[in-house]
């Protein structure tokens, strides 16, 4: 590797502008003659919607418009849809009730969006929402997902008799069911994995243009896909068709899923720009998107793991309840299916699976992918049950795992998915030895000295990124492909720009993407330029979420990349007279091997422009595109240890040490993976330790500000000790698999089985706040 | 309506604002300094930390016109000229930041701590210190080892100034 190559730990390119505050993020952008929005949202959980009355707000200084629901759907405005179909066991599809961007007779969630303002100033629109007057009938609300089925609780949309949207399965029910009746050991339990709010920091926004005179529309909007918010705010929302609408998606603080969805917010603005003449920005505030971004996990979970006589598990019962909210988010449908299900086989040999799940409405935000997606689901419950049965089992949690570890690949579970590689006694093994497990004991011991309580806890995941083969999904019931696009396209100085079809929020395309063609060129990191996140300079794209970059966007560039370098080999060997096959291209510079015949890479470049003297019947330029569809998921896969102490006096339970041992495969740039890696690790233990969305039994969010809402903050973590190991994936032409999630979804049942192991106790819930913990101490003395 | 003037990174500016304009949204939206971030509504993120008379402050704390009369510095007036200041380049070094929406405060805020800290600074000093500054990429790992490097090349430079002195 070069040091700018792949592999290497380049700085990154996109650095300067974040540090320097030239970031430019949605809310900084200005358009002559804007206007601001403020959305009038549902104080209700559960109404009916009887007047909206806007003359006042109308009448107040600097309103531009007040725009309802019925206005919206009299110019024909479509209803937000679920992107992937499932179908529940008897064959019926999901029931998706209607969400109509801005609410029309009932609202359904607080938070749900009834009627936009436009004023000149954000504080006007502020002003004038307060004064639109809506009478609204409330109804019964009901929060809990396990009570929202049960006959007699409100019945939140009409399509969906008792709240159920599908009842599904997946796996072979009847020799589950065999296996567990036969079975030497059976452990259970209830799993519940918390209600999360996905919190980037940037808050949403959006800002909508509609050009009378050229008939044309512009969104800017904080979005982890571009592509996908044009395809179908024009496919399926009637905004407007896609070669009249320009989505850009520029500088994005964050997303961790919560930016993949098209929401009500940017068709409104869109639609308003058209309906009031004036461009329309709108920029959420903190307790806004906690009521509306969609929030993530909520599952509720029976599950059953059998095991033989040598400790083998032989199958695994899972029913889990899922919790989606008020109506469907665009991908809701396959996160707790075949992002979830598919993964219950965790690292194991489970000769024997079965999966139900039911999803249902609630009066709640709809919950959709959060980092992981599903993925943190299934992990939970396998290693949270691992954990249970090695202590009942009477095993060291290690033991129980090694025993059980898939080691020959390929390897096909019972549950859809093919691993490709994988070395799992490998991960552990680092894991174990960063941790000084062996050392545990003495810790103990020395710990509770002091009177305090040490546990440790592990966690061996696995999870399927590069989404995804699109014939595959397609058959599942997605509604597009995912594929992922680029181009390479070399200038006549010799520059290079890619144009990737990914998005970058955080991950540093940028810069990895650059390296990608430093390494297959020589060419300085700074005469690349990534291009990303605007539908009109980029041809088609698929965007940023479930780890694909890399595998998918990466090996859509390495494809372009090899067209290109194809095409220029042909130019070398027909300006330097020699054979193509000979020409090898290194450093900066087009060279015949073996010789010292050689040209700068430039000077191949602008001949390729100048087209004075190019192989007969060449086109001129050299500028490729290439769409590359994976062939099958990646494998990521590793081992995460947790050490905690906690103070049975207070009940604060401090991270003691974090060791992450990874299974990437092919790394690109690891200050960057490891940069994932961290931040993962951070959401994870905030998921176990300190996150919790909590809303009243009448449907009020209490968690609606960081006053409320406990987001991991510097004191709380430790440093991580962070590794690789690579098997590479055999699946895609860079050997990548993914590592944006890994941290998430690995690492809340290290923490539980840490605190658990520290405590004595089989479960406890999460959050594991010092509340909980002082409490399951004192259950315990009781 | 209130008159607002202020020093902002050497520069003198005066306008006028809604009473209730805060300080940050006078900076972003009267000034199109849009370096400063807004991140919540509660003062509990620290995206819009800038210095008001050489202190961190939050300026989403402040009122545009109770700020009137102050000298101020915003992310954009850091370094000086072209040399990225030596907070600024240990986040870029220690890749202390993903998404760069956060960046701006926790760097005002580094400043600010290292200023405060002339005797260096420890690991759990600075995640104490970063309370009021909320992350949700980097997990903080690579934020604290790069206030604790920055920290480490500004105590250098001060002892180098303080020799060619005597």
């Amino acid at each position: 590797m070069g040091i700018e190559g792949v592999g290497a730990r380049v700085a990154r390119k996109e650095d300067k502008r974040f540090i320097t505050g030239g970031g430019r993020y949605v809310d900084d952008m200005v358009v002559p003659g804007m206007k601001h929005a403020v959305f009038v949202r549902s104080p209700h959980a559960h109404a009916q919607i009887k007047k909206i009355d806007v003359k006042k707000a109308q009448a107040m200084p600097g309103v531009v418009g007040v725009l309802t629901g019925k206005e919206l759907k009299a110019d024909g405005i479509g209803n937000l849809i679920c992107g992937w179909m499932i179908h529940s066991k008897d064959g019926t599809p999901m029931k998706m009730g209607a969400w109509s961007p801005l609410a029309v007779d009932k609202v359904r969630y607080v938070g749900d969006a009834v009627v936009i303002v436009v004023a000149d100033t954000k504080g006007q629109a502020r002003d004038a929402a307060e004064a639109v007057e809506i009478t609204y009938k409330e109804l019964n609300a009901v929060v809990d997902a396990t009570k929202a089925i049960q006959s007699g609780a409100p019945q939140i949309h009409a399509e969906a008799e008792n709240n159920l949207i599908f009842d599904w399965e997946l796996g072979d029910g009847k020799a589950t069911d065999a296996a567990i009746k036969s079975a030497a050991h059976v452990t259970r339990m209830k799993i519940v994995n918390n209600r999360l709010v996905p919190n980037a920091m940037e808050p949403r926004a959006a800002l909508g243009h509609y050009d009378k005179a050229e008939d044309h529309y512009t969104c800017w909007t904080t979005s982890q896909n571009p592509h996908l918010a044009r395809l179908v705010m024009s496919a399926f929302y009637n905004v407007a068709p896609e070669n009249k609408l320009r989505v850009i998606a520029p500088d994005v603080g964050g997303g961790f899923g919560s930016k993949i969805y098209i929401y009500p917010e940017e068709i409104v603005c869109l639609w308003a720009s058209k309906k009031t003449g004036v461009p329309v920005k709108w920029v959420a505030d903190r307790t806004e998107s906690f009521l509306s971004d969609a929030h993530g996990r909520d599952h509720v979970s029976t599950v059953e793991m059998a095991f033989d006589k040598d400790n083998r598990i032989t199958a695994l019962k899972v029913d889990t309840i899922a919790n989606l909210g008020a109506y469907m988010s665009l991908f809701s449908s396959c996160v707790p299916t075949y992002l979830y299900a598919t993964l219950l086989s965790g690292q194991y040999n489970i000769p024997a699976i079965h999966a139900n799940v039911r999803t249902v409405y609630t009066n709640t935000a709809p919950v959709d992918a959060y980092r992981g997606a599903g993925r943190p689901e299934a992990t939970y419950v396998l290693e949270r049950m691992m954990e249970t049965a090695a202590r009942e089992l009477g095993v060291s949690p290690a033991e129980l795992r090694r025993r059980n570890f898939i080691t020959s690949f390929p390897h096909q579970t019972p549950v859809i998915m093919a691993y490709d590689a994988g070395d799992y006694n490998a991960s552990l093994d680092a894991a174990m030895k960063a941790a000084d497990y062996a050392g545990f004991t003495k810790r103990r011991a020395d710990a509770a000295k002091q009177g305090k309580l040490r546990g440790i806890g592990m966690s061996c995941y696995i999870e399927a990124c590069g989404l995804a083969p699109s014939s595959a999904v397609g058959s599942l019931g997605a509604g597009v492909g995912l594929w992922e696009s680029a181009e390479v396209r070399v200038n006549a100085a010799g520059t290079i720009e890619v144009l990737t079809g990914s998005h970058s929020h955080g991950q540093g395309h940028e810069t990895t993407f650059a390296q990608l063609v430093t390494q297959r060129f020589g060419v300085p990191i700074d005469s690349v330029s990534i291009v990303h996140g605007d539908t009109d300079k980029v041809q088609m794209g698929m965007g940023t979420y479930g780890s694909r970059s890399g595998a998918v966007g990466m090996s859509a560039v390495v494809k372009a990349l090899d067209k290109v370098e194809a095409k220029a080999k042909k130019i070398a060997a027909h300006l330097l007279e020699a054979d193509e096959g000979d020409i090898v291209i290194e450093n900066g510079e087009v060279k015949v091997a073996g010789t010292d015949k050689s040209l700068p890479w430039f000077q191949v470049a602008l001949a390729s422009y100048t087209a004075h003297n190019l192989p007969a019947g060449m086109e001129p330029g050299l500028k490729e595109t290439a769409f590359y569809d994976p062939s099958n998921f990646t494998f990521p896969a590793g081992c995460y240890i947790c050490e905690v102490e906690i103070d049975p006096e207070t009940g604060l339970t401090e991270i003691i040490q974090f060791v992450a041992a990874d299974d990437f495969g092919n790394i690109i740039n690891p200050m960057i993976v490891e940069g994932q890696v961290h931040g993962g690790i951070a959401q994870g233990v905030g998921q176990a330790l300190l996150e919790g969305a909590h809303y009243d039994a009448s449907g009020q969010l209490l968690t609606a500000s960081y006053m409320d809402y406990t987001m991991p903050r510097a004191a709380d973590l430790p440093s991580f000790k962070v590794s690789t190991s690579n098997t590479p994936c055999p699946g895609n032409p860079l050997g990548v698999k993914g590592c944006g999630e890994a941290g998430a979804i690995g690492s809340p049942p290290a923490v539980i089985n840490a605190i658990t192991d520290a405590l004595g106790v089989v479960d406890i819930a999460m959050p594991a706040s010092p509340a909980t913990v002082w409490s399951a101490i004192h259950a315990k003395k009781h | 309506m209130s008159d607002v003037s202020l020093t902002v990174n050497g520069r003198r500016v005066s306008g006028s604002a809604e009473d209730r304009t805060l300080l940050v949204h006078f900076l972003r939206e009267h000034l199109g300094l849009t370096g400063t971030h807004v991140g919540c509504d509660t003062s509990q993120c620290g995206a819009c930390v800038v210095h008001v008379d050489g202190r961190a402050v939050k300026s989403c704390t402040m009122l545009a016109a109770q700020a009137s009369g102050s000298t101020i510095v915003t992310i954009e007036g850091l370094s000086d000229g072209a040399e990225l200041h030596p907070v600024q380049a240990a986040f870029k070094e220690h890749h202390g930041l993903q998404c760069g929406f956060c960046t701006p405060g926790m760097i005002m805020m580094a400043t600010d701590m290292i200023a405060r800290y002339p005797e260096g600074l420890d690991e759990a000093t600075v995640r104490a210190e970063l309370d009021g500054n909320i992350c949700r990429c980097t997990g903080y790992h690579n934020i604290v080892k790069a206030i604790l490097a920055a920290s480490e090349t500004m105590a250098k430079g001060a002892k180098g100034k303080a020799k060619q002195a005597a």
